[in-house]
């Protein structure tokens, strides 16, 4: 389809092949088109894969010309979602058409023997009815189980035993003795003379049907990835030569230049060349209000352009672009091991021999210690123990718990880099947090303006004076000009005078800002702008003196802007248990001020960057589970030293890279929102683990007859097959809860904004 | 003599059970496979094959997984301490990269961990 080259290979799908000589000819027919490296055709599902940079359309009409069909597959990830989704479907249904089979005669079987209770042996006719009963089993163990079996036997060539194993040797063992009394009830005690056909059907269908459940259960699990995968567009309209054409997004290349309108998604990542919009990125980072795009803005793929058209240039396409990445380290993550379930894991895997083991050991003690008839007791008791034991339950327990977790976190702009980080975030007690940036806006304002006459004058000799200056702060009142659209005026002799400040002529009139020493040097006398000033200061705000023509005109302050969410936020994660502490390079004076106003007990101030690390490391010393919540731009070492790090803001993928949890929206709420999601699901692990090791514990006991001296009777196999197929369906079912999880505190907005 | 018989079927069948299982596919680990483009790791009823994998150390390395069982176990094979997964379609040749590893044996198994096999990296 695609008539530029590419490099990467090309999948076709075949009609009419069925053969290996079809093989040759569609072979050696490719062979002869130009650019073709190497085709390869795969019997077994019919594909034939093309190396080099032949033209699609070429390699189709090869094939065509050896006779047979060949279309071009674009297997992109969503596709190929779609069609597990259908495989789901079908072995959904597969599953429990075989269930209803099976039940269908079980049930009859079963209300027979309850009704009459005649499921004994004990004259011909018996023999002939229960042993066309018995063919009919064995068609249901065949036609309904029989994967059952074929999964025992593979497993057992290879020495490893699974599930399968235990349910092929329950209902084979049942079938086996029931037809042992059918044909031979002689060998037999006359007590012990009872068929369980009922129970092998029974079985069957129950432990079909729970899987049932469990394949519509656990398709829920990755919903989330899947809302990701749906970010995805499926095309893009590039322009090209002017004209714009809507190409699958596969063939967008980087450089190409796309055009969104109102209402579309963003299909690659780009960067804004013509126009103006609001963007919703709120799917992928959580933050619920609007973002304005204008020229030169990042755009990311999966975000949702919402009033304006805008002309963008491709940056990052396939793989690269952000939400791919996303999706592939939330798919990681959902598979990574939660140091939690190691014991799970030491017992899931010497599980299955060790019940196969205790049940022949049950049946012995029936048999030789047990009351009459013994015989049909311990073939119970074995039949029992085999098919309660439920060693899925113990193996799902953690895996989908993590993967409704992570994918929960990743819908809430929560990036979890493993099951580890998830855990460790469970128990941390301090939490270190980079002031700028995180807790701050991370670029200073104006904030403060006195003086004696009008404000806006001063300003503009100000603003106009420090728009030759190269300091950060100038920057701040530069804009705060421009923001009021006070046009600035020109400067003559400029100074900066390092460590004062700086001065300069506008309008005819000198102009001085800068601390209190460049007064001094001048010989200005502050007079009562010194309190003001030091007032200021107080609040962790920096004060300018200024001063035009040899005179006090007023002062000037500057700060970085306290984030308007911090303060919620930090109550938030103190609520949660967590003593928060300060890092920042600034002074002393304006981090405290900071930190008494948004209610932090502990401030490390005057820092160079490679102090934060050290901070960490002495915390951890003295025994404190650390977290560090920074933007991971100059505090990557620190972030990598503490027990889980917090990349904030996710602006460079050297951030997501290095953090174990990386936060997608620039808010420390997402910190608040990682410890609870972590808590939620780990509490959901231990929720599941206890429940299938409590389940297997207390059930092959039951299932060994512990009971009977108190109840006088054994558990019926057929009770243990509707338990253990329930068990796993419980665990499935419970993980899924978790996807109901909220942060404790979502702004209001949120609320209205995604779902 | 019934009896007798029943007891020693019994103990033969936990003796079976404990050789087979766990003495003999410990002590006599079978061959691990080497990794190149054509092998296909069939994923079937229960059971990885080849289940032992040997690729090379420091080299990123592409498996290429091959379903046949719908059962939902079989969906997604784990790395679990390399963080490496990946959903396996039915009936399809699913390809997995592996990142470049330090020598030695890890794990790989499905959800539930029935289906288990080993990446021997040297």
């Amino acid at each position: 389809m695609s008539d530029r080259p590419s490099t990467s290979p090309k999948t076709f799908r075949l009609q009419g092949v069925s053969c290996a000589g079809c093989v040759k000819k569609i072979e050696s027919a490719l062979a002869e088109v130009r650019g073709v490296d190497d085709a390869r055709v795969n019997l077994g599902d019919k594909t034939l894969v093309v190396h080099g940079d032949a033209r699609a359309q070429d390699c189709v009409e090869a094939v065509a010309s050896a006779g047979y069909g060949a279309e071009e597959v674009q297997a992109s990830a969503r596709e190929l979602r779609e069609q597990q989704r259908e495989d789901e479907q079908s072995h959904y249904r597969q599953l429990l058409w075989r269930a209803g089979i099976a039940l269908g005669l079980g049930i009859p079987l079963m209300a027979w023997g309850l009704v009459t209770g005649e499921m004994g042996v004990n004259n011909t006719t018996q023999q002939i009815a229960w042993g066309g009963v018995g063919l009919l089993t064995l068609a249901v163990l065949v036609f309904c189980g029989g994967h059952f079996f074929t999964g025992a036997w593979r497993a057992l060539r290879h020495h490893s035993a699974t599930m399968d194993t235990l349910v092929a040797l329950g209902t084979g063992t049942a079938w086996l003795f029931s037809m042992l009394v059918v044909l031979l009830p002689q060998v037999l005690p006359e007590s012990a003379r009872h068929v369980y056909f009922e129970a092998s059907a029974m079985i069957i269908g129950l432990i079909n049907l729970g899987q049932a459940l469990e394949v519509r259960a656990r398709g829920q699990t990755s919903a989330a990835v899947e809302k990701l995968l749906q970010l995805q567009d499926t095309s893009a309209r590039v322009i090209r030569d002017g004209e714009e054409v809507d190409i699958p997004i596969d063939q967008v290349m980087v450089g190409d230049r796309l055009r969104v309108r109102p209402g579309e998604k963003i299909p690659v990542d780009g960067r804004v060349v013509e126009g103006e919009s609001l963007v919703d990125e709120s799917m992928l980072t959580g933050e619920p209000l609007a973002v304005k795009k204008a020229e030169g803005d990042t755009l990311t793929a999966g975000t949702l352009n919402k009033n304006g058209s805008l002309v963008f240039e491709a940056e990052k396409v396939g793989a690269d672009t952000r939400l791919s990445q996303i999706i592939q380290m939330v798919k990681n993550a959902q598979s990574s091991r939660v140091p939690i379930a190691r014991l799970a894991d030491t017992i899931s895997a010497i599980f299955v021999p060790s019940v196969m083991i205790i049940a022949v050991v049950a049946a012995l003690v029936w048999y030789n210690w047990g009351p009459d008839p013994k015989i049909a007791h311990m073939l119970v008791v074995l039949t029992s123990v085999l098919i309660i034991a439920c060693p899925c339950a113990l193996g799902l327990a953690t895996p989908m718990s993590v993967m409704v977790g992570v994918g929960k976190g990743a819908e809430n702009g929560v990036l979890v880099r493993n099951g580890k980080a998830l855990q460790q975030a469970t128990d941390l007690d301090t939490l270190v947090v980079d002031k700028t940036g995180t807790l701050t806006e991370g670029a200073p304002k104006l904030t403060d303006i006195e003086c004696h006459g009008d404000a806006d004058t001063l300003l503009k000799q100000l603003a106009s004076l420090e728009s030759r200056s190269e300091h950060p702060l100038a920057e701040a009142i530069v804009s705060a000009a421009r923001e009021k659209q006070i046009s600035l005026a020109d400067v003559h002799g400029f100074e900066a005078i390092t460590a004062h400040g700086v001065r300069g002529e506008v309008d005819g009139k000198k102009v001085l800002l800068g601390n209190r020493k460049l007064m001094q040097r001048e010989g200005i006398d502050p007079g009562k702008w010194t309190a003001k000033a030091e007032a200021l200061a107080e609040q962790g705000r920096t004060a300018m003196y200024a001063a035009v023509d040899g005179a006090m005109a007023g002062i000037i302050a500057v700060a970085d802007p306290i984030r308007e969410d911090a303060q919620a936020a930090v109550q938030r994660l103190k609520k949660l248990g967590l003593r928060i502490e300060m890092l920042t390079g600034d002074n002393r004076a304006t981090a405290e001020a900071v930190a008494r106003q948004l209610g932090i007990d502990q401030v490390h101030a005057d820092l160079q960057p490679e102090d934060k690390e050290r901070i960490v490391a002495d915390l951890q010393k003295n025994g404190a589970k650390v977290g560090m919540a920074g933007d991971g731009i100059n505090d990557a070492p620190a972030l990598a030293r503490a027990d889980v790090g917090f990349a904030i803001g996710a602006g460079t993928d050297v951030a997501i890279e290095s953090a174990d949890v990386t936060l997608m929206r620039s808010s420390l709420h997402g910190v608040a929102d990682a410890v609870e999601l972590s808590r939620a699901t780990l509490r959901n692990i231990k929720q599941n683990l206890f429940g299938a090791f409590i389940y297997n514990t207390l059930g092959i006991p039951i299932a060994a007859g512990v009971l009977y001296p108190i109840t006088g009777m054994l558990l019926s196999p057929v009770i243990a097959g509707a338990a253990m197929a329930f068990s796993s369906v419980t665990v499935v079912s419970n993980a899924n809860r978790l996807r109901f999880f909220t942060p404790s505190q979502i702004t209001a907005a949120a609320n209205g904004g995604e779902k | 003599m019934q009896s007798l018989l029943i007891n020693l079927t019994g103990l033969a069948a936990i003796a079976l059970t404990v050789w087979w299982f766990w003495l003999t596919s410990k002590g006599k680990s079978t061959q691990a496979v080497g990794v190149d483009e054509t092998l296909e790791i069939l994923v079937k009823d229960g059971v990885y094959e080849p289940d032992r994998i040997r690729i090379e150390a420091g080299k990123e390395t592409a498996l290429h997984f091959r379903r046949e069982d719908a059962s939902p176990c079989a969906e997604w094979v784990l790395f679990p301490d390399l963080e490496v997964s990946a959903q396996l379609a039915v009936d399809q040749v699913t390809e997995v990269a592996i990142p470049a590893t330090e020598a030695g044996e890890y794990p790989f198994h499905c959800q539930m961990q029935m289906y288990r096999g080993t990446l021997v990296v040297e």
